[in-house]
């Protein structure tokens, strides 16, 4: 049997030997912190401290505003200096806590939070991932604890750890698996042992046999868990891919992973879910990959919530070249392009990339010569080149005829594409607009 | 700190393949089937491959200035259409014919119809089939070291015996870059490792082509006859057809399925049109009409999408 993974898919440059060796370092900020009320799927949440209140690492700040929606606690200690509108890293301007740091990083108690596990009922366990306001940290931000509550807990017989880590340039989850792959295993067997007929898989892409080794090693005697090497191959970490490569089983856009008796989880997420349950520490920090080609250095930071991405920039001794020509939050496939730096770290940014040069901006389009590089690539199976057509041309009948709904915006076929058409852009526009008159 | 980064949707990188390369590419796997021609065919030949490619870079140019629009003879698909055209010229032809054929070419097929990627046929094969049908002698008469000869396979089709080692080297009479059976195929090799053409299509059309010829041969009482069977692969344009003709991006389907579909189809008519049509060779035509079900043959292959139909896994 060849290596489990899907049909489609590309191979970029991935870039990881910039940054895969840096081991993560410990980032406090220096600045104020912010805290956007919505850094996550879902209502906002509601802020519980006012202007000028003390607050201290770890403080719960914002409660969930529903179910669908998660807590916010503070990664520094000092006082809250207003509640007011801020820029976020997607260019939207969303209401969030600012905290004037005090540079003392006092922590709230984390023992009391602490309950010995075996004493923990299965309800405990996920109102402790609840409280501790832990999302979905790959970038999405779908709330931990909605996703441990399927409709059928009976069905649910795979918990995947998703470690492919299949976006270029990103070493975080590669650094998490190196350093402590202990939280990764001991939070996995916690979500795992949440239902009654689960197993752990731990997938990681055959381009880190080290990490692979190592989680091996500690799951060996472990009769629930297994760890998978799956084909370095983009984008393998894209959850219906995951699931499909590692359980044979399909799901489309209209479907959940609980459809196919799947939970999956980021690296750091499941990070977190141990920092939770076993060390009582909410979520107030994550790993943060710098790189690229502009930076002075790269770094796998461990960083506090709400710290200013310019700071990590300028933690890394700043950009080589005047004017960076691009920076991504994120990846170079899925990532956001940031037009300013003034923005805060949120549960959902993995990494900052810096480009001395914009290749996109100098692309012009030319006619699509119908070569199928896109329909090969596309690990939705469906015909980018067909697709974008219909959507130029407002066919909105015929996208929906071509499963134009089942594109997960993977950005392959832009990628490939010799003609540089921006394939992915147009299709994802058409997505939004239809998913936005559902909702009317 | 200020900086003026570019905005820009994802993906944010982009592969290096493009258009021209692509292009390059596939000028460059015809440059074995071109040199051979030249050295076979002699001056005239190249004379006739000059004359073809500059007139249909000039049409091009031409027509997008007369027009307005944008010029995208850098693209190098105007030079590769030429290109084509001329290998599928007999060698001693007027210099007008390759002119005409290449505004044939360039005006009528490609850039009155929008273009690169807009055509509903191959450029280069639609010219072939015009001036055929309005030169009929001129296109048909092949001279071989200053003998008019007829080709292999009108030989064949004529009950006359065939030389198959030459016809596997090219050392026959035909259209410039026909002939050489070794050349077309080594350069067909190229494009699918480099991964510009799929298999598929040279494969399931010189497949399917095969097996008809063979139940054909055992039919009418040949019995397995393998010289027939390969002067029919190796004579007339299958080669040149099956690697660079059909294979042709605008014109030949998009889905993996519909590639497999539109081979076989091009074997079905090439075999048709060579046994039962009235000429000995059916390549150009078959692939021509192939060219026009194209979209019928991708609505009826369209992939089946990830997930489509998945039940709930309880």
């Amino acid at each position: 049997m060849g290596l489990l993974t899907f049909s489609g898919g590309i191979h970029p440059y991935d870039g990881k030997e910039l940054s895969k060796d840096k081991a993560i370092s410990v980032y406090l900020p220096k600045g104020e912190a912010v805290y956007p009320l919505s850094q996550h799927i879902g209502a906002p949440a509601v802020p519980i401290v006012k202007k000028g209140d003390k607050v201290l690492v770890g403080q719960k700040i914002a409660e969930a505003g529903g179910f669908v929606s998660a807590n916010i606690h503070s990664g520094v200690s000092g006082t809250v200096k207003a509640i007011e509108s801020r820029m976020t890293v997607s260019g939207n301007k969303v209401n969030a806590i600012v905290i004037e740091n005090d540079g003392l990083f006092e922590e709230i108690d984390f023992s009391q939070n602490i309950k010995p596990l075996e004493e923990m009922y299965r309800e405990d366990v996920k109102e402790a991932i609840k409280e501790a306001g832990i999302v979905g940290m790959g970038g999405a931000g779908f709330p931990t604890h909605v996703k441990l509550s399927p409709k059928n807990e009976d069905a649910i017989d795979t918990i995947i750890v998703n470690g492919a880590e299949c976006e270029p340039y990103l070493t975080s989850d590669y650094r998490r698996m190196m350093e402590v792959p202990e939280k990764i295993v001991t939070g996995l067997q916690i979500v795992v042992n949440l239902f009654d007929h689960a197993k752990g898989i731990i997938a990681v892409e055959d381009n880190k046999p080290d990490a692979i080794k190592k989680l091996r090693e500690l799951t060996k005697d472990m009769e629930n868990i297994t760890v998978n090497a799956v084909k370095t191959k983009y984008p393998q970490g894209a959850e219906r891919q995951l699931i499909y490569a590692n359980t044979g089983r399909q799901i489309n856009s209209s479907m959940l992973p609980a459809d196919a008796g799947c939970i999956v989880h980021n690296i750091d997420t499941i990070v977190a879910i141990y920092n939770a349950i076993i060390e009582g520490r909410p979520l107030y920090e994550r790993i943060v990959t710098v790189t690229g080609d502009a930076v002075n250095d790269t770094a796998n930071f461990n960083v506090r919530l709400g710290t200013n991405a310019q700071e990590l920039i300028d933690a890394v001794g700043g950009f080589n070249i005047e004017d960076p020509g691009k920076i991504i939050s994120g990846g170079p496939m899925m990532g956001k392009a940031m037009f300013t730096l003034d923005v805060p770290i949120v549960k959902g940014s993995s990494a900052l990339l810096c480009f001395r040069e914009d290749i996109v901006s100098a692309i012009e389009p030319s006619n699509c010569i119908r070569c199928g590089r896109c329909v090969e690539v596309c690990p939705g199976r469906v015909m980018p080149n067909q697709l974008a057509t219909m959507a130029e041309h407002g066919d909105i009948e015929g996208f929906l005829k071509y499963d134009g709904m089942e594109c997960c915006e993977c950005g392959c076929c832009s990628f490939v594409c010799p003609a540089k058409r921006h394939l992915t852009q147009i299709i994802a526009g058409t997505r939004k607009q239809i998913l936005a008159n559902k909702k009317k | 700190m200020d900086y003026t980064m570019k905005i820009s949707s994802s993906p944010h990188i982009r592969d290096k393949e493009t258009t021209t390369n692509i292009m390059g590419k596939v000028i460059v796997a015809l440059m074995p089937a071109t040199i051979f021609g030249v050295y076979n065919f002699g001056l005239n030949a190249l004379t006739t491959i000059l004359i073809t490619v500059i007139s249909c870079v000039i049409f091009e140019a031409g027509y997008q200035k007369l027009c307005g629009l944008k010029c995208t003879v850098k693209d190098l698909s105007a030079v590769l259409t030429g290109l084509l055209l001329a290998l599928n010229l007999p060698p001693e032809v007027p210099f007008w014919l390759p002119i005409l054929g290449s505004f044939f070419a360039i005006v009528v097929v490609k850039q009155l119809f929008g273009g690169l990627g807009q055509n509903f046929m191959n450029p280069a094969l639609g010219a072939r089939c015009f001036l055929l049908i309005s030169f009929a002698g001129r296109m048909t008469t092949f001279t071989y070291d200053a003998v008019t000869t007829a080709t292999p396979l009108a030989q064949l089709k004529a009950g006359e015996s065939v030389d198959i080692l030459s016809m596997a080297l090219g050392t026959i009479p035909g259209t410039i870059g026909e002939t050489s059976a070794i050349a077309l195929v080594a350069g067909g090799l190229f494009l699918i490792v480099r991964k510009i053409i799929d298999i598929r299509i040279p494969l399931s059309y010189i497949g399917s082509f095969a097996v008809f010829i063979v139940i054909y041969a055992l039919a009418t009482g040949r019995g397995f006859d393998t010289t027939f069977l390969l002067a029919h692969l190796f004579g007339g344009g299958l080669m040149l057809g099956a690697f660079f003709m059909a294979t042709d991006y605008v014109t030949s389907p998009i889905t993996p399925m519909g590639r497999v579909l539109f081979g076989v189809l091009l074997g079905l008519l090439t075999f048709l049109f060579r046994i039962f049509g009235g000429s000995a060779e059916g390549v150009s035509y078959a692939i021509i009409i192939g060219n026009l079900l194209v979209p019928l043959i991708e609505k009826i292959t369209v992939p089946k999408s990830f997930g489509k139909g998945a039940v709930k896994h309880e």
